[in-house]
């Protein structure tokens, strides 16, 4: 495969994506039949089209083609070749190709599934997305083009950041971009619908499997990241509040409240304003997130080459997508037909109130994030917001937020009494008293028994609103049985993302009780810690394909009995002069066993020890949370050709 | 809270997610023009000891010096003095070379420690590239680089004529650096 051939199919999707978004936009405002149905078939053709852009750069690096500069710069010979396709992507040129290449991919999903839209609007969805695409595509083929060559060809490239040679981190774009491109989808339909001047239950319909999709992919790719930092960045934690983590948090919580509020919409076509301006909220974040974070304007551990020139075209187009996408809701807004009434304790009232809640979390987030550049711009002066302002100002607002949790999809719609409610709930809530005293007296911390109190009342209040479905225990329990397994998909779907939630909590809550030490050893001597004895067996040197690594083995006993052999180690990268810690992680699942090692002096080497309680649980949560959306996306109801059912019934 | 209802107020309401997004944008493209002139750095660390006299030390000489620097020879000086923590390995010292030489032609006196370098090694980068440096002196171990807060070469202290650190750039010096930052501080401070 050709480098050329990868860099005339991007122009080529250049040209595609822009008809995409002319005909599309221009089409449905004039009514031609001909130009809206020629929209699917241009976004299809623009994903072959970048399809092979993309595959032919995976395909370079894969081959080792050191004529093209990118491979030059980011990739060698002697590298692994899981690596070597998953480099193609673990740089600024490659990982905005794929960026692309997703957005290209949404923009042929709409077209392939969305054949049951009214054909006004799937050509204005499929052309807002085909005009956002343009723009991007048209920023990787000037400014940040991976085709570019180089002559004559270097013998050997210069190799990639070796922390992110890993399996975990390789996979971790592709899932994140696909949760934060996912998000184009909403705002392509609330972009569309604002042009329409029409929002009604069936938009809601249709909005909500795609802000699903999406916001299962962004679930797992956080996850996935936070785990990365765990055990790669070898500090022993999971969560830094970094500029970059915070870029991805920002749209899970906007994404996560448009999820809930697209059901009132639905359900009650009510909060039509409010659920148009978080789709294209969640996507115009996801935007921001994904570049500013590259402009270099943010401080972060997480740094791709900075460029400030890139970043005065990236904002432009920002500004573009985005400020084109509020101006037309300034003006289209007011319009709506205001929905359905409620009262303030309903269902409804219980979703606006997890709107807030989850809006507030993001702006506090937001504000932390920004707060630094913000100061220095108007006074000069250089802070940094870390973790306490972060844990002080969240902390207080999941409590309601959890609390609410569990209460809300137990009220009926429209008006609804809290008391009848609350009292269903007792079970869930003394055992959640019971725990969070227990653990708050036995570890003498009152914040840790809060939240592994929390914990419960969210794993066992998600289930709650099934046993009150099914009448357990009031019914025999074979009826009990059949009507759970007649229960829509839907309510099974938010029972265990509900789940999932309370498990990530049990895991942070876990974490606050994690103990660490650091300690300079000879080989052969130990040290007792957290109930083990930890034993530095030998220190040797092991090759590695390009690398070599010092490593050290470390017998973890308890009682005389070994429970783990961790073998920690530090890899020296020598073509890239860089080195990487290689943390050993032994879990049973309730507790992680965590060695890192560091420098080394006088014969002693430095190691870093963790007990971290529960940790995998914070993972293992976000994957139920992220399986419970996929659950949910699994139901009848949203499947295809459902919407076709409910729109000839809306015409009947 | 009436006009919230107003068909008005509802308007205005609708405008502001537009017009808060129109801030932040103004606000980044102020930020990202601050960065290519050099005067926003976002990964720069705020210094605590600016304003604060520096800390106390003695250290040998670095040869093709003879004599050592302490704390008091730059309360002595009287007059302002560039303190450049530099190192033979350090690439980014190598870049910023030619701006030291420069500064050192202008009039400025800079004061070079040799951080956690060997003698013969930071003796030989000096004679290869040339010696900017009035005075030069060692700091093997790192410990005066830990007392100024050093975390990595090359890192420059601007001391007052009281003995006072006035301002710290971490990372190599430019050209924009020190016409943007230094230039204005030695000009408003009366110095060289």
């Amino acid at each position: 495969m050709n480098p050329e051939l990868g860099h005339f199919a991007l122009a080529l999707a250049v040209c595609l994506a822009a008809a995409q978004g002319i005909f599309g936009l221009m089409g449905a405002q004039a009514r031609r039949e001909p130009l809206m149905a020629a929209t699917p078939a241009l976004a299809v053709g623009q994903l072959i089209a970048l399809g092979t852009a993309f595959f032919t750069l995976v395909w370079c690096n894969v081959v080792s083609d050191f004529s093209v500069l990118n491979v030059v710069q980011n990739s060698q010979a002697a590298k692994p070749l899981l690596y070597k396709i998953t480099g193609t992507w673990g740089n600024h040129e490659g990982s905005i190709l794929l960026w692309c290449f997703i957005l290209a991919l949404c923009g042929a999903a709409v077209a392939a599934f969305g054949q049951d839209l009214p054909s006004s609007l799937r050509a204005r969805v499929i052309g807002v997305l085909g005009a956002t695409s343009a723009g991007f595509l048209l920023f990787a083929l000037t400014e940040s083009n991976p085709f570019l060559r180089v002559w004559p060809p270097p013998p050997d490239g210069q190799g990639m950041n070796p922390l992110l040679e890993d399996p975990g981190l390789a996979l971790h774009p592709p899932i994140l971009y696909a949760g934060y491109v996912g998000f184009a989808i909403p705002f392509a339909f609330g972009v569309a619908a604002l042009i329409e001047g029409r929002i009604d239950a069936l938009w809601g319909r249709w909005v909500r499997p795609w802000a699903l999709g999406a916001w299962c992919f962004l679930t797992g790719g956080i996850a996935l990241g936070s785990w990365w930092a765990y055990y790669e960045l070898g500090w022993g934690g999971f969560w830094f509040w970094d500029p970059v983590e915070n870029a991805s948090l920002l749209p899970w919580l906007t994404g996560t409240a448009l999820v809930h509020s697209a059901i009132v919409v639905e359900k009650r076509e009510a909060l039509k304003v409010w659920t148009v301006l978080l789709a294209i909220a969640t996507f115009s974040l996801s935007l921001s997130g994904t570049f500013l974070v590259r402009s270099g304007i943010l401080n972060s551990v997480h740094a791709f080459a900075n460029d400030p020139a890139r970043g005065i075209f990236i904002l432009a187009l920002l500004g573009l997508v985005i400020g084109s996408a509020l101006v037309l809701f300034a003006l289209r807004a007011p319009a709506l037909a205001p929905g359905g009434l409620f009262s303030p304790i309903s269902r409804e009232g219980a979703l606006v109130f997890n709107n807030i809640m989850l809006c507030a979390i993001a702006a506090v987030v937001f504000t932390g994030t920004t707060y630094p550049m913000f100061v220095n711009l108007l006074t000069g002066e250089q802070i940094s917001v870390g973790k306490p302002f972060f844990d002080a100002t969240v902390l207080p607002l999941t409590i309601p937020l959890f609390a609410a949790m569990t209460v809300g999809p137990m009220l009926p719609w429209k008006r609804a009494a809290l008391g009848p409610v609350l009292q269903r709930l007792w079970w869930a809530a003394l055992a959640a008293l019971c725990v969070g005293f227990l653990v708050g007296f036995g570890v003498r911390d009152g914040l840790v028994g809060l939240a592994f109190g929390g914990a419960v009342w969210l794993a066992l209040g998600a289930f709650a609103d099934i046993v009150e479905r099914v009448r357990l225990f009031r019914l025999p329990l074979r009826e009990s049985l059949a009507r759970a397994a007649g229960l829509p998909r839907a309510a099974w779907g938010a029972t265990v993302a509900h789940l999932g939630m309370g498990i990530t909590v049990a895991g942070i809550a876990g974490m606050a009780l994690a103990t660490h030490v650091i300690v300079a050893l000879h080989p052969g001597e130990g040290v007792d810690f957290a109930g083990y004895h930890w034993q530095l067996e030998r220190l040797y040197d092991a090759p590695g394909p390009n690398y070599t690594a010092r490593v050290a083995e470390i017998a973890v006993e308890k009682d005389g009995r070994r429970v783990a052999l961790l073998t920690p180690s530090r890899r020296s990268y020598p073509v890239q002069r860089n080195t990487v810690t290689d943390t050993a992680i032994r879990t049973n699942l309730f507790r992680d066993l965590y060695a890192a090692v560091g420098e080394e002096q006088n014969g002693k080497v430095v190691l870093r020890l963790h007990r971290n309680p529960l940790a995998p649980w914070i993972w293992l949560g976000a994957l139920v949370m992220a399986a419970g959306g996929a659950l949910s996306l699994s139901d009848r109801r949203l499947r295809v050709g459902a919407p076709l059912k409910a729109a000839a019934m809306a015409k009947a | 809270m009436a006009w919230l209802g107003s068909s008005l107020g509802r308007r205005l309401l609708l405008t502001l997610p537009v017009a808060a997004a129109a801030a932040g944008g103004a606000a980044f493209l102020a930020l990202l023009e601050r960065m290519k002139h050099g005067t926003y750095d976002p990964h720069a660390v705020p210094s605590p000891l600016i304003g604060k006299p520096v800390p106390n030390f003695t250290l040998p000489a670095q040869p093709p010096a003879t004599a050592g620097i302490s704390s008091a020879d730059l309360v002595a000086a009287k007059r302002w003095v560039l303190v450049n923590f530099f190192a033979s390995w350090c690439v980014p010292c190598q870049i910023e070379h030619p701006v030291l030489t420069e500064l050192a032609a202008a009039g400025l006196p800079i004061w070079g420690i040799a951080y956690k370098d060997t003698v013969d090694a930071a003796k030989r980068f000096l004679t290869e590239r040339g010696n900017p440096y009035t005075r030069l002196a060692r700091d093997e171990t790192g410990r005066v680089g830990i007392d100024f807060g050093v975390y990595g070469v090359p890192e420059t202290f601007l001391i007052d004529p009281h003995g006072i650190i006035r301002w710290r750039w971490a990372g190599a010096l430019s050209d924009d650096v020190v016409r943007d930052q230094l230039f204005p501080l030695l000009r408003g401070g009366s110095g060289a």
